[in-house]
């Protein structure tokens, strides 16, 4: 069933373009992200729907029925923000009872909302504090509740892990995904964080400049971008500059500046002479060294020139010939060893024609 | 002060001189409780001190929601126009305070056009014409007039420094435009209220330059009355007497309003 749907929405700033035609669907219980990099719109897009800004042109529907012109106050929408906006006078179970507050419920059903919802963040003991005696997670957890507490028909969600440190915004991605599945509330979360949005979300929309690039699964967001935007932006990608030069039902042959000729699976809407990159991301990048046997016919001699070393994985910077670069990700899976290769060594690296792929210009 | 206070005034003002004669066993200390007991023994001190005490809470009542609005207003501008409103506020500070008071006697006078106005409005509905100056009304006018600023700007200081975030959030979590203001604006600027209010109140209470130029002569104040003592009666030691009465209840005031405006979780 489709909750939301955004039909067709522009939203200008003078001469500025902020949100350019955007259409999305957003299903009833799903965990939709926003994705894309800061400025490109996914905010000014979000304060529309909370009804903060009202677009331009185009409609947001609630269900099917226009909701342009309900404020934000009689949407049934609730937002968490990036600083949370806990109110600073009020105590932290005041903060989660406010909503319930202002729609009139008694004092008494109140307490026992709020006393369950602070048992479901396990906050229980913190009732009583004021939001600048907790922590950076305690807020962000007592935003969600106050978010949550009269169970909103969509929780919109702008960056709220974006003030967090690492370690703490993964246990917080976590209990995100376990609310939202406890909830059933439909999410609708703003983030630049690439992998953030991989981990959390059901569907994604790519957003850039403000129209849409992509809207799909995570896994398909990351193995079949649409362009070289939505290659680039999501994850690491290798992308070497090519023309097309034979099209077929299975398969496109490509010219591939210093490599040659290089096949890669069909796509559609490519003809002859279209330029593009041919893509392939570094973990699907295989290297071994120049000794071993390799038995794809698609293999290049390089030099490891550089390696960069993160604990789980090292990317490997490798030379082609031609003066042509390609990262290579390689996981440390035995211990002791930083690296497999060093600085210097020939290697051969080679990848499976499926793992490549063309993304036209 | 407190030491004159306990003292007898002399034959021709000032202080009686304290005798002080070696051979008596019960030297007179030359310290008396008596202006205590005569600022007590008559009602009309009192009086004095409730009526001021009456303006003064008037006078910070009418600030507060003169000033209210109007700091609002400046906080919810765009910041270019902030500072020049801020200005306009505290322009009237550039002139004397004397002058500013005898321009009300020229506002309010009986050949003014605010009394013509006032009193042809009276006249069509057959009520008799009134006298603006020399009145309890004019003594009030002028108070919240010169002490409107000290209102306006402590309140802005707070006001300017709230999140609008926290009312962007109030609204999408359900809040109407009065419930914005009364759970979230007003609260929060509660700290700015203490202040402008401690601003206006206390001032108010010792003033007598305004009673004295726009008052009639019941209308006096604490401030005449202690004024008087000094430089009419000369009655030194009661004029102590009065001013450590007014300093005590400005005291309790203060303490009081820094009691309410305490550092609590609430405003930090």
């Amino acid at each position: 069933m489709i909750l939301i749907e955004i039909r067709n929405v522009t939203k200008r700033f003078g001469d500025f373009i902020a949100v350019d035609n955007v259409s999305i669907e957003i299903q009833a219980g799903e965990f939709f992200t926003i994705l894309g990099p800061s400025g490109c719109g996914k905010t000014t897009l979000l304060r529309m729907i909370a009804g903060f800004d009202a677009p331009d042109s185009g409609q947001i529907l609630l269900e099917g029925k226009d909701i342009i012109d309900v404020p934000p106050e009689r949407r049934p929408f609730h937002t968490v923000f990036q600083s949370y906006a806990l109110f600073p006078h009020m105590t932290v179970a005041d903060n989660i009872g406010f909503p319930l507050k202002m729609s009139g419920k008694t004092r008494h059903e109140i307490m026992t909302l709020v006393t369950k919802a602070l048992e479901e963040v396990e906050l229980s003991q913190f009732g009583n504090r004021y939001p600048h005696e907790l922590s950076g997670g305690q807020k962000q957890r007592v935003a969600f509740a106050r978010g949550l507490i009269n169970q909103p028909r969509l929780l919109l969600l702008d960056e709220p892990l974006g003030a967090l440190d690492e370690k703490l915004r993964e246990n917080m991605q976590r209990e995100l995904i376990n609310l939202q599945a406890e909830a059933g509330v439909t999410f609708i979360y703003i983030t630049h964080a690439q992998n953030e949005a991989l981990a959390l979300s059901h569907r994604i929309a790519i957003m850039n400049q403000g129209k849409i690039e992509q809207v799909d699964e995570p896994a398909r967001i990351y193995n079949f971008p649409m362009n070289r935007f939505v290659a680039d932006f999501i994850g690491k990608i290798n992308m070497l500059d090519a023309s097309v030069i034979e099209v077929s039902s299975s398969h496109l042959k490509l010219r591939v500046t210093g490599l040659g000729e290089i096949t890669v699976p069909a796509k559609a809407c490519i003809k002859i002479n279209d330029r593009g990159v041919l893509a392939v991301r570094p973990e699907q990048i295989r290297i071994a060294p120049e000794a071993s046997e390799m038995n794809t016919g698609l293999q290049f001699i390089g030099k490891i020139k550089g390696f960069f070393y993160i604990g789980d994985v090292t990317t490997y910077n490798v030379e082609l010939p031609n003066n042509t670069w390609i990262e290579a990700l390689l996981p440390n899976s035995e211990p002791g060893h930083a690296k497999l290769f060093e600085i210097g060594d020939t290697v051969v690296v080679s990848w499976s024609e499926q793992s490549a792929q063309f993304l036209p210009n | 002060m407190i030491l004159t206070s306990f003292r007898l005034p002399g034959e021709f003002g000032g202080l009686a001189p304290i005798y002080i004669l070696p051979d008596k066993a019960n030297a007179d200390s030359g310290l008396t409780i008596e202006t205590y007991q005569f600022f007590f023994s008559d009602f009309i001190y009192v009086e004095v001190f409730l009526k001021s005490f009456a303006v003064a809470i008037f006078t910070t009542i009418i600030c507060i929601t003169l000033a209210y609005p109007l700091a609002l207003l400046i906080a919810h501008s765009p910041r270019k126009f902030r500072n020049l409103m801020i200005m306009l506020v505290v322009l009237p500070f550039a002139s004397n305070f004397l002058i500013r008071i005898y321009a009300w006697m020229i506002i309010l006078g009986p050949e003014s056009a605010l009394s013509h106005i006032i009193n042809s409005a009276l006249a069509f509905f057959d009520i008799a014409p009134v006298t603006l100056l020399f009145s309890p009304f004019a003594v009030l006018i002028a108070m919240i007039y010169v002490h409107l600023p000290f209102m306006i700007l402590p309140l802005y200081t707070n006001l300017e420094k709230h999140d609008p975030l926290l009312l962007d959030a109030a609204q999408d979590l359900g809040a109407n435009a009065w419930q914005r203001f009364w759970y979230v604006t007003w609260p929060q600027s509660l700290p700015g209220i203490f202040s402008g209010s401690a601003l206006v109140f206390i001032p108010v209470l010792g003033m007598f330059a305004i009673p004295d130029i726009l008052g009639g002569t019941g209308d006096i104040m604490i401030g005449n009355l202690i004024k008087d003592q000094f430089l009419g009666t000369r009655d030194w030691p009661f004029g102590s007497t009065l001013s450590i009465m007014l300093t005590l209840a400005v005291l309790s005031i203060t303490g009081l309003f820094s009691w309410f405006a305490r550092p609590t979780g609430k405003f930090a």
